[in-house]
Parts: C-alpha cells; sequence; structure tokens
C-alpha cells in the first residue's frame, strides 16, 4: 500500500466511496418496497397501488444507457433525446455567454485603463450585479416578447459581471513596469493593448470567463424551467410532472457531467494563458 | 563651448508633500553626456536619480526644464531612448528571443521575420545567450540570465542614448561582475551612449567614462563630475592596481560618506546648478602644485595634492 501514489489511492477511496454510496442508497429505497398485508379497507383506499418513490440507483443506470444509446430522437415535442436536450441547452448558453464576453471584456477594458470610467460606471455595476438573473425574466419577457431570446438574456445578464470586473481587474493590475516598455518601445494605444496588456491580463480574464460559464449553466436550467419547449431545463421539470423520477435523477447527473465539461474546458484555457512570473 | 550631445538644462522636479507644501527633490540641475560617453550617476537612494532617469526616458515630465538631445527637446518616451529596468522588465509570457525581436519588431517595423530573428538572436549571443536557452520564458531563466536579455533588448534597438537603471541591483556580486565586463564588450563594439544609475562605486568606476556625484534630497543636485582616468579596456582584476584606482574611490567614498550629507538641503536661488568637473590623476605630472581646493574640508586622507579641480 506504500508504494502506490497519491492518485492512485486517492482513485481508490473515490471508487469504494461511490460503491458505498450506491449500496447504501439502492439498500434504502429497495427496503421501502417491503409491504405487510393490507387491511381490505386499506385495499379500498388504494393505499395498495405502487408507491411513487425514489428510483434505485440500479433503475437510474438502466435508464441512463437506454437514454445514452439514443440520445438523439425525436418523438415530438415532449419526448426528445437527452442529447438533443443538452445541445439545446449549450447553444443557449454559449450564445448568451459570447454576446457577454464581446461587451464584457472591452468595456472591461475601457474600465480597467481609464479610473474615470471606473468611478463613472461602479455605482451602477454594483448595483446590478447582484440581481438574480432570473428576476430579468418577466421584464426580459415583455420587453423582448420571445421566450427563447429571453433565455439567452439571462444567460447574457448572469455571465456579463464576472467577465467584466475581472477584465477590468487583470488590466487595472497589469504591471507599470511592462506599459512602461511598450511606452519606451513607442508602441501605440491599440498595439500596447494586444501585445502587452492583453496577454498580461489574459489570466484573470479567463478566470472571470470560466466563474462566467459556471454561472451561465446553473442558471439556464432555472431559465429553461420557466419558459419550457426545449432544454434539459424543461426536461428536468418535464420528467417532474411525468412523474418519471428516474429520468429526473438522470438528468441531474447529466447537468453535473456537462458543467464539469465546460469548466475543465475553460480551465485548460486558463493554463495555456498562465505565465509565471 | 559646443553643446553635448544630451544637456539638461535646468531640471527641476517637485511633488506635493502632502501637507500642503511642496518637497522639490531637486532644482535647476543642469549637465551633459558626449555621444560615446559612459556616465554613471551615483547617490543615496532618494535622491532623485531614478527621478533623472525617468525624465531622461520620457516617463515623468520634469517641473521645469528641458532634455535636449541632438540639439531637439525631448518629449515623451522614445525608441531613441533605450532603457533597462532595474527588474528586467522583461515579458514573462514570451520567451527570451520573442523579449528581444518585440522590441527589434518595434523599431524597424518593416524588417522582415528572419531580419528581425537573426537581428535578436545575435544581440543575445553578445550577452552570452545561445542555444535553447533562448526560448525559456523568463521564469526559467535565472536572475542574471533575464538581466542578459534585458541588456540585449536595449542594445538590440541601437538606441542614441541607452539608459541604465541600475541593473545589476538585484543581483549577486559574481553575477554582476560577469555581466558588467559583458556590458563593458558590448558597448565597446557598439559606441553607445549610456547613462547608468548605480550604487555600486567599484561598479561606476569600472564602467563609467565619468560619474556624477548626486547629494542627498531634498535640493539634491549634481555636484561633482568625476571623470574616471584608467584608461580602457578596463579588467577587474587589473584596474585595481592603476594608480588612479583607489584615489578615484577614496574621493568616491568621501563624497557619500560625507560631503553628500553635508551638501544637501540647499535651495539653487535660481541659479543653474551645473556639476564641477574633478580630475584626479595620479599619473601625469603634478603641473598644478595648488592643493585641491574643492575636495571639502574633511576629505580625508587621500593625496589631496594631485587633486586638480577645475571650475566649469
Amino acid at each position: 500500500m506504500q508504494t502506490l501514489s497519491v492518485n492512485k489511492r486517492a482513485a481508490i477511496l473515490s471508487v469504494l466511496l461511490l460503491i458505498f454510496a450506491l449500496g447504501a442508497w439502492e439498500v434504502s429505497v429497495t427496503r421501502q418496497e417491503v409491504g405487510v398485508a393490507l387491511t381490505e379497507y386499506e385495499i379500498l383506499m388504494g393505499l395498495g397501488q405502487p408507491r411513487a418513490a425514489v428510483p434505485p440507483p440500479s433503475d437510474v443506470m438502466i435508464r441512463a444507457w437506454e437514454q445514452l444509446s439514443d440520445p438523439f430522437y425525436d418523438n415530438g415535442p415532449n419526448d426528445k433525446g437527452i442529447g438533443i436536450q443538452l445541445a439545446y441547452s449549450i447553444q443557449r448558453v454559449l450564445t448568451g455567454f459570447l454576446l457577454a464576453a464581446a461587451m464584457a471584456i472591452p468595456l472591461g477594458f475601457l474600465i480597467g485603463m481609464s479610473p474615470v470610467a471606473y468611478k463613472a460606471l461602479n455605482p451602477f455595476i454594483q448595483v446590478l450585479r447582484p440581481i438574480s438573473p432570473l428576476a430579468w425574466m418577466p421584464l426580459a419577457l415583455f420587453i423582448i416578447q420571445d421566450s427563447q431570446a429571453s433565455a439567452i438574456f439571462v444567460i447574457f445578464i448572469c455571465s456579463v459581471w464576472p467577465m467584466l470586473l475581472n477584465t477590468a481587474f487583470g488590466v487595472a493590475g497589469v504591471r507599470a513596469d511592462w506599459v512602461n516598455v511598450a511606452r519606451t518601445h513607442e508602441l501605440g494605444s491599440l498595439r500596447t493593448a494586444l501585445t502587452v496588456i492583453l496577454p498580461a491580463a489574459a489570466p484573470t480574464i479567463l478566470t472571470g470567463m470560466r466563474i462566467s460559464i459556471g454561472i451561465a449553466w446553473l442558471v439556464i436550467v432555472a431559465a429553461e424551467m420557466l419558459v419550457g419547449g426545449t432544454g434539459i431545463g424543461y426536461y428536468v421539470w418535464n420528467e417532474w410532472n411525468n412523474l418519471d423520477l428516474t429520468s429526473v435523477i438522470f438528468s441531474i447527473l447529466m447537468i453535473g457531467l456537462v458543467g464539469m465539461v465546460l469548466d475543465a474546458i475553460f480551465a485548460s484555457l486558463q493554463r495555456a494563458v498562465t505565465y509565471a512570473e | 563651448m559646443s553643446k553635448p550631445f544630451l544637456s539638461v538644462e535646468r531640471l527641476t522636479q517637485s511633488f506635493p508633500d502632502g501637507a500642503g507644501g511642496t518637497l522639490t527633490v531637486f532644482e535647476n540641475a543642469s549637465f551633459g553626456i558626449e555621444k560615446g560617453e559612459f556616465v554613471c550617476i551615483l547617490g543615496h537612494s532618494g535622491c532623485g536619480k531614478s527621478t533623472i532617469m525617468n525624465v531622461l526616458a520620457g516617463l515623468a515630465e520634469p517641473t521645469s526644464g528641458v532634455v535636449k538631445m541632438d540639439g531637439m527637446g525631448v518629449s515623451g518616451p522614445s525608441l531613441d531612448r533605450g532603457v533597462v529596468f532595474q527588474n528586467y522588465s522583461l515579458l514573462p509570457w514570451l520567451s527570451a528571443l520573442k523579449n528581444v525581436t518585440f522590441g527589434v519588431k518595434a523599431r524597424y517595423r518593416d524588417w522582415s521575420r528572419d531580419k528581425v530573428v537573426d537581428h535578436a538572436t545575435r544581440y543575445l549571443a553578445m550577452v552570452g545567450l545561445e542555444g535553447d536557452v533562448i526560448h525559456r520564458k523568463p521564469s526559467q531563466l535565472s536572475g542574471g540570465m533575464r538581466q542578459r536579455v534585458s541588456i540585449a533588448r536595449a542594445f538590440a534597438n541601437q538606441p542614441k542614448l541607452l539608459l541604465l537603471d541600475e541593473p545589476f541591483g538585484a543581483l549577486d556580486a559574481l553575477t554582476r561582475g560577469t555581466i558588467q565586463e559583458e556590458l563593458l564588450r558590448v558597448w565597446s563594439k557598439t559606441e553607445q551612449t549610456v547613462f547608468m544609475i548605480t550604487h555600486d562605486i567599484d561598479e561606476a568606476i569600472l564602467l563609467a567614462d565619468r560619474i556624477l556625484l548626486m547629494t542627498n534630497g531634498p535640493f539634491a543636485r549634481i555636484a561633482e563630475s568625476v571623470e574616471i582616468t584608467i584608461p580602457r579596456p578596463r579588467v577587474r582584476t587589473e584596474i585595481v592596481e592603476h594608480p588612479n584606482y583607489y584615489a578615484i574611490r577614496n574621493h568616491l567614498v568621501q563624497f557619500l560618506g560625507k560631503r553628500s550629507k553635508e551638501l544637501a538641503g540647499r535651495a539653487s536661488d535660481g541659479a543653474s546648478q551645473s556639476p564641477a568637473p574633478v580630475r584626479i590623476d595620479l599619473t601625469a605630472p603634478a603641473e598644478n602644485p595648488e592643493p585641491g581646493p574643492q575636495t571639502g574640508p574633511e576629505s580625508g586622507r587621500e593625496p589631496r595634492a594631485h587633486l586638480k579641480a577645475v571650475h566649469g
């Protein structure tokens, strides 16, 4: 045991924890199925019907297998494969996120480079930032008059703040020495921004983008529960209405997995631009 | 007297002192540097050396006064005035080579990629950086190597004036010695005009044609301009044997130890303050028997008889 590396020991412990948790879950939910003999009155009252209960992990695994072996089937509005629903959600998240990045990063540059712009815009940012993105939903629905576009707007508004603040913070924190290097080399403002300030602030900017994509993925589920139609959030709510808890649990796991993948993508981008001083 | 290549005229720098008044760092400072000359400025911390350097580099605006280079007033930073900063100021996300090409590309915008890389590689080789090392990031280089890259970047741009702000301040003594010699070698090949800030007396004597001595602030002034009468090429181990070495060194030590304080804190009364030229040469026949009048009342056990101070 002593010869195993830390990683191997951690992996073994993870697997053991998983087996223990799934085992405990399986045992605890199947025990409920054990019924006692019912009186005639109880049977008449419908208590003998199979009660809706939290499904055991074995059921969830079977459902996962079914769903993942055919993720893109489309049998009408209320019966689409998990792949299609996730694709809708990811497409909305990316659209809102990219729109937010297109606005937040240039604006963050401006705020970071100009103390006046920072002081002028800061009160607005401080008021707008703590607003729950879903609070914008009614207003967005009224103004935009389109539920899909409103969902994208909600993603936009929630992912704009971390990127804006991190860009401004990163740009304002660029070492004066590096800016002086640009000045003594007679670089214009655009070249200074692109060749010195952007690479210098890139790790901070990407931290903001990583936080934003995480929040966007949290918010899309709630937004789609509200607007309905398509997407993983709608799927969860639809399966709840169907009382199909197996599918609910399965989709919860899928939301977690996709969120992890999105975060991993931005973590690797972050590593690519990080530099050691 | 013709104007020197670089002339600093009545430079004054003052800041608000935070209590309603102003703090004058230096006032009406005037001096000149000839083309191809290597000038060091010595003085205690806080006397305003770096402020002068920043004004020359164009990174700071003086309160009043002008700096003229080649007869033209300078304002703002320029590629004609290259700077080597104390903390190297390499861009940490670029390799050593890319840091140099960054400068070369800015200087020679119409050069081809190959020509830029070629030029940069040549200057890196001049400071002893060759092979794989030049593709490393600054964080993977030692302090000495980083400062070499920084020097190569400055020299590769072939500026008219090179400003070195305590370039060896953060290096250990052994590395400092090696790089000083490399700097001398590169300098002698390129005939650059160099203005350098240093704290290190021996370094200044090894490198400089002339040393400007600065008194303490506030109202600091460049009191003396000491000519280094030791012939080039100079090698560290040999110059200490030269008869002038310790005479000059003692003079500098006395100045920094005593007279920099005694001369501090005097306002200029509006007069332009040029440094008094000092020439110490024990090898020349003593044609001036007058005992050194300019070395101050307590200049120690120096051979005063050989000091010749000339008023400018």
